[in-house]
């Protein structure tokens, strides 16, 4: 915990001096809000976390906001009435937060209070979470989430999860795992010494799916979080691949090559029975469910190069998606419906992320990176991470939807690969 | 037959010179490796060559059709392969551009293609198994065409 407290405030330190070595801007906001967040206050022996640190980094993470450490403040105000708005105008500061933690059996309170500097008022009353030693992160996210949507109106995504697969050399391993939204507190879910892919949650995020080769061919299994019990979807000859849930959980959209072809399957969870959408002599691939549930977007290369579709699937009326570029491929929409982001390539170009507006049809390209796949959309449709490249190890990055800022994560041990945003708990 | 299988062979050992030529290209010692391809006292007896077939054929990218090369070595494999039983796996990879899961298909078109060309060419069905790694299992790792084109492949195991 100790060593990890020391990993956060580098990470921070650096972000904030634009130096480290550890999360990297590639691209930031023209004008983020500045905001002071300083230590929280704990009377007792020091905390087994840091919940200013946690605060900060998350902040940081979502691009809008610049955080100011407490090193840089003139004054620590502890209420209302110590704070003196001009040291804080000095520092360029907007807002402030500050709040302290206290104990009682066990259990942990952190208050906190965020003031608007500029008009020198409180924008958010004292506000108490609670929660046991363990808790002390999730404290802290929540505290991020709140100001985050204070200041900006938009849920905050700092308190969901994130699944990816972290992949190692020697000895090939593939180990699935699960971890906050900012990396910290990795938990192995599944290792294998053969490949595991294309992890998803469950609409509840209460279960994942996912590809393992364990047998020697590829299989989809849905794995519950609080058991870790695992259970085999399908077994069939030949791909099976790309697990997606329906919004409503009931359903599972896959892709087989039971009857030789790859081709877009529904399987009925609690019937199993299964359902082929798909008919066409091409490869028909990385289903994703539309927001309503009633079509799924898949990858084809019907038309030569691989392009992105939709189905409706009452209908199995197919139209073309994509048009922008030579390569588009496995898209997710957002949660508002409005846009599809992918796997695009323009001749000449590498592959990076896109997001194309449903409606016009326009697409702006939201990474800049080589190596860039497998993008997932943050629950509040306000980021979104995928997989790069760097130096031949694999890395994820974090943008926002609109193009304007753009965050590499931390480096872990192994390749990290595929990850999949949690929805909202 | 014999004759033609002796032909295919020696298509084969050409294409064998001239994929190993290339993937050496960096390596200064070419002789070695193109020496005994000329030198083979082939046409004497098939066998020998046949058994030399390479167990990997190659694609280009996003392509799932036969090259001329990869057909002279499933050619060479179909003659092994004919009236026998014996259970071979077709492994299909792709290179690591692109989404994963398009390259998984990928793969498995890349296999499927091999393997109906050697049931064309009479090898039993039945005796051949297709799995797809996608891009999971790359042979060459760096990140430049030399490595992609490697990783764009069938093994025949």
């Amino acid at each position: 915990m100790k060593h990890y407290l020391l990993l956060m405030t580098i990470f921070v330190a650096s972000y904030v001096s634009a130096q480290g070595a550890n999360i990297v801007i590639d691209k930031g906001v023209d004008n983020p809000t500045r905001i002071a967040v300083d230590d929280f206050q704990y009377p007792g022996t020091k905390l087994s976390e840091d919940i200013g640190a946690i605060i900060r980094n998350d902040l940081n993470f979502s691009g809008l906001f610049e955080s100011i450490p407490p090193d840089r403040l003139i004054t620590h105000p502890r209420s209302e009435s110590e704070i003196r708005y001009h040291d804080f105008k000095t520092i360029k500061a907007e807002y402030l937060l500050i709040g302290g933690v206290t104990e009682q059996a066990g259990r942990y309170s952190a208050s906190y209070e965020l003031f608007d500097v500029v008009q020198q008022k409180r924008v958010l009353i004292k506000t108490t979470v609670e929660g046991s030693d363990v808790q002390l992160r999730d404290m802290a996210h929540r505290i991020s989430d709140k100001v985050y949507e204070t200041l900006t109106g938009i849920r905050g995504i700092f308190s969901t999860k994130i699944i990816y697969v972290e992949a190692f050399q020697k000895p090939v391993r593939s180990r699935l795992m699960l971890s906050d939204v900012d990396g910290a507190r990795p938990r192995q879910l599944f290792e294998s010494k053969q490949p595991i892919l294309s992890p998803v949650w469950s609409p509840d995020g209460t279960r994942v799916a996912y590809v393992s080769f364990e047998t020697g061919r590829p299989a989809i299994y849905v794995q519950s979080l609080s058991t870790g019990r695992k259970e085999q979807i399908t077994n069939f000859k030949g791909l099976n691949g790309g697990p997606a849930w329906s919004p409503d959980g009931q359903k599972l959209a896959m892709v087989l090559s039971k009857d030789d072809n790859p081709e877009i399957y529904t399987v009925d969870l609690a019937s199993r029975t299964f359902t082929r959408v798909t008919n066409m002599y091409a490869i028909d691939t990385e289903p994703s469910w539309t927001i309503d549930g009633a079509g799924i977007f898949f990858t084809s290369d019907r038309g030569v190069r691989p392009q992105i579709y939709k189905v409706t699937l009452a209908t199995g009326i197919t139209e073309r998606v994509t048009f922008d570029g030579d390569y588009n491929a496995r898209g997710r929409v957002s949660p508002d419906g409005k846009s599809l982001v992918m796997v695009n390539k323009r001749p000449g170009s590498s592959y990076q992320i896109a997001a194309q507006d449903l409606k016009s049809g326009n697409m702006r390209i939201l990474t800049e990176t080589n190596y860039d796949e497998s993008p997932t959309i943050a629950p509040n449709g306000a980021m979104l991470m995928y997989a790069t490249n760097v130096g031949g190890k694999g890395i994820l990055g974090a943008a926002s939807l609109d193009a304007k800022y753009k965050v590499r994560l931390p480096g872990k041990q192994g390749d990290v690969r595929e990850p999949a945003w949690s929805p909202f708990f | 037959m014999i004759t033609k299988a002796i032909k295919q062979g020696l298509t084969f050992a050409v294409v064998m010179a001239f994929l190993v030529g290339c993937s050496s290209a960096s390596d200064k010692n070419k002789k070695p490796v193109t020496a005994p391809v000329t030198t083979a006292p082939v046409v004497q007896e098939a066998a020998p060559v046949v058994k030399e077939v390479a167990n990997v054929v190659y694609f280009d990218l996003d392509k799932y059709d036969l090259t001329p090369e990869a057909r002279a070595i499933l050619l060479a494999h179909a003659e092994k392969l004919k009236g026998s039983s014996v259970a071979v796996r077709l492994e299909g990879h792709a290179d690591e551009r692109g989404s994963r899961e398009y390259n998984m298909a990928l793969g498995e078109k890349r296999a499927k293609a091999a393997r109906d060309f050697l049931v064309l060419q009479g090898v039993k069905a039945a005796s051949l198994e297709v799995v797809s790694y996608g891009e999971e299992r790359p042979v060459a790792t760096g990140q430049e065409e030399t490595s992609y084109s490697q990783n764009r492949r069938v093994e025949i195991k």
